[in-house]
């Protein structure tokens, strides 16, 4: 018997535009920790689905339930307080603040949630570093560096911390690795997933790039389960 | 909370930008406060000076005119009054004292003031403070002469040392009155009246050295020596003004209309209180210009503020979309640009008090020869906290153009920016 679906998608239809349907979803369902890769081509609506994942935009009919909370029935703060408790993001490039610090930036969570907060175990900086030290981070480049001194490989290591700190119950990855070589792809999807099963996280990975689907339990083609014709761009 | 500390490291990481931006508000602020500043002090400073005098009387002219070149010493008088109607004017009844006032001459740039001793005993500036001698004291002699303390300070007299009196104001004299030279028998304590900047001789002391003049000019073949005057009479012809202190302020306009009807020839007595009030809105209108540029470049300040944080919002945009993945509210991206509009509003106008004493620090006595007053050390007024307020105000208005801004975009770009 399967675990209870984290996310539980149906009948979901979307559009930028008024006239025009972007995403069309009858029905996807990820169970609760585990890992699952969504492939689709630039423009399949990728962009768009994490940002329904995420609370930032709703669904024009149809339902998307995160963690038992139907998204689409939520007020946007209610929407952004449960983005920031429960969804950690990792993004393709650019993932950190330029003015924070690199531990800085792995707290950032934390300013916006009391929940994420409350979940940690021990103190903030002392987790952040564990993290950031789990991640393969050496303590130096974490103290001395500012963050864009560091490797776009280092980078998204400090992203994955963040999107890790107080344990979010979904992380949710948008081609986190398309600015690596295929060496450190492999290597820090690895550590991703490593992470994200110590924390019971689980983990959806968007990409482009099939070569990194093995690695995960799942598939979910974004094309075969996208109704919506020739899927849809973003503004 | 949040916001605050962001809003500060953001700065802190642009800080050039920041720094131009602060320099720029700092020194709008500067101006402003500046302006404000030399607007009451100089009301003070005037109304100081003349606090003690219920009336002042001169030849017939303009009220502000008289008041001008009588206290201040800023302009010259057209007539003088004789020395009969003086008498008269002391004899009327309610008069309490009269202080008469000859000016003409000058020592080195400064006005010589040729008055009686009554004058040190009648006298009154700010408020009711009567003048008080640092060293020596008043003239017994006829060639003595009590000093102000800038013109003391300035030229570096000593009680007891020498010095001789041009004719004509200005420091550019060609005539002077070497054959009567002058001895300082006391130097005034720091008042921020014009009397500071006055060397005063005695009546008798005036008539001395031009009792061999005629005209403006030494009489040719004429000489008198020094100790030979001292036989004359000298009594004067002629004085420039009066202040008269009356026994009670209930006489002032029943003393005023009888000067300004004296028969024996055309006098103006003005009360100082008033005059000065007519001569504040002669100068609220130049006053209001200068404010007015004041708050327009102030603005302009807050306008390069505006540009240099919209300018900075495109680089930003990844920036933002982060924070929303965190679980920033659009409005916290609004309120992230409006506290960063506010804590460089706010550095600038620390910045520019400290500017605004620094100034007064350094150039507070250039100014004080130059205006006859210095802006004291005090604490920002009332108005002051209000502009800075208003400064404040706008800051936040102003914040509120890249804050929409910043609040569209996390709106319209979401996570989904690609760059």
């Amino acid at each position: 018997m399967a675990a209870a679906p984290i996310i539980d998608i149906a009948d979901l239809v979307f559009g930028w535009k008024r006239n025009e349907v972007t995403l069309d979803i009858p029905a996807l369902s990820v169970e609760s920790g585990s890992r699952v890769f969504v492939q689709g081509p630039s423009g399949s609506g990728k962009s768009t689905l994490l940002n329904l994942l995420g609370g930032i935009i709703v669904p024009r009919a149809g339902r998307i339930r995160v963690l038992d909370e139907d998204l689409g029935a939520l007020p946007a703060a209610a929407r952004d307080r449960f983005r920031a408790d429960h969804v950690g993001f990792i993004f393709q490039q650019f993932n950190l603040v330029p003015y924070l610090d690199v531990v800085d930036n792995v707290l950032l969570p934390l300013r916006f949630s009391a929940a994420r907060r409350a979940r940690l175990d021990g103190d903030a900086r002392d987790v952040a570093r564990r993290l950031l030290a789990d991640l393969g981070l050496s303590t130096a480049d974490v103290d001395t560096r500012r963050t864009h001194e560091l490797s776009v490989g280092q980078q998204q290591r400090v992203a994955a911390a963040r999107a890790l700190l107080g344990a979010p119950e979904l992380v949710i990855a948008d081609e986190p690795t398309s600015s690596l070589d295929v060496k450190h792809r492999e290597a820090f999807l690895a550590l991703l997933e490593a992470e994200c099963a110590r924390s019971g996280a689980t983990l959806v990975f968007v990409s482009h790039d099939p070569a990194l689907a093995p690695m995960f339990d799942r598939v979910v083609d974004l094309v075969q389960i996208n109704r919506a014709p020739g899927g849809g761009q973003v503004p | 909370m949040t916001l605050l500390s962001l809003a500060a490291k953001s700065l802190a990481n642009r800080r050039f930008t920041s720094i131009l931006t602060v320099s720029t508000i700092a020194l709008s602020v500067l101006l402003l406060l500046g302006v404000e500043r030399m607007r009451t002090e100089a009301r003070e400073a005037f109304t100081s000076t003349v606090s003690g005098t219920d009336l002042i009387v001169g030849a017939r002219t303009g009220a502000v005119q008289l008041l001008l070149y009588s206290v201040f010493h800023i302009g010259t008088a057209t007539n003088n009054i004789t020395w009969q109607s003086y008498r008269d004017i002391a004899a009327l009844p309610g008069v309490a004292w009269t202080v008469p006032i000859s000016l003409g001459d000058s020592h080195r740039g400064h006005r010589v003031m040729g008055t009686e001793a009554a004058f040190f005993e009648h006298y009154r500036y700010a408020r009711d403070r009567r003048v008080a001698f640092a060293a020596g004291s008043t003239f017994d002699d006829l060639y003595d002469a009590v000093l102000g303390a800038e013109v003391a300070a300035r030229l570096g007299y000593r009680i007891g040392e020498a010095l001789v009196i041009a004719h004509g104001a200005g420091s550019a004299s060609v005539l002077d009155h070497g054959d009567k030279p002058f001895r300082v028998a006391g130097i005034l304590e720091r008042t921020g009246t014009p009397v500071d900047r006055t060397v005063i001789v005695s009546l008798a002391g005036i008539e001395a050295i031009h009792a061999d003049w005629a005209g403006g000019v030494p009489v040719p073949g004429r000489r008198l020596d020094a100790d030979a005057v001292r036989e004359l009479d000298l009594t004067p012809d002629a004085i420039t003004a009066v202040l008269v202190g009356l026994s009670s302020r209930v006489h002032t306009f029943r003393v005023q209309r009888l000067v300004n009807e004296y028969p024996g020839e055309p006098l103006l007595a003005i009360l100082p209180g008033v005059t000065l009030a007519e001569l504040w809105n002669v100068m609220g209108v130049v006053e209001g210009a200068l404010m007015a540029i004041s708050v327009l470049v102030v603005l302009v300040g807050l306008g390069g503020m505006v540009t240099a944080l919209v300018t900075g919002l495109n680089e930003r945009r990844r920036e933002i979309a982060v924070l929303r993945s965190v679980g920033a509210r659009p409005w916290q991206v609004l309120g992230l640009l409006v506290v960063e509009a506010m804590f460089l509003a706010a550095a600038g106008i620390v910045i520019g008090l400290l500017l605004l004493y620094a100034v007064i620090g350094t150039a507070g006595g250039a100014l004080e020869s130059h205006l006859g007053f210095s802006p004291a050390w005090r604490m920002p007024g009332l108005v002051e906290w209000l502009m800075l307020g208003g400064v404040l105000a706008a800051a936040l208005l102003a914040g509120l153009v890249p804050g929409m801004r910043a609040y569209r975009y996390s709106l319209s770009d979401g996570l989904a920016l690609r760059l």
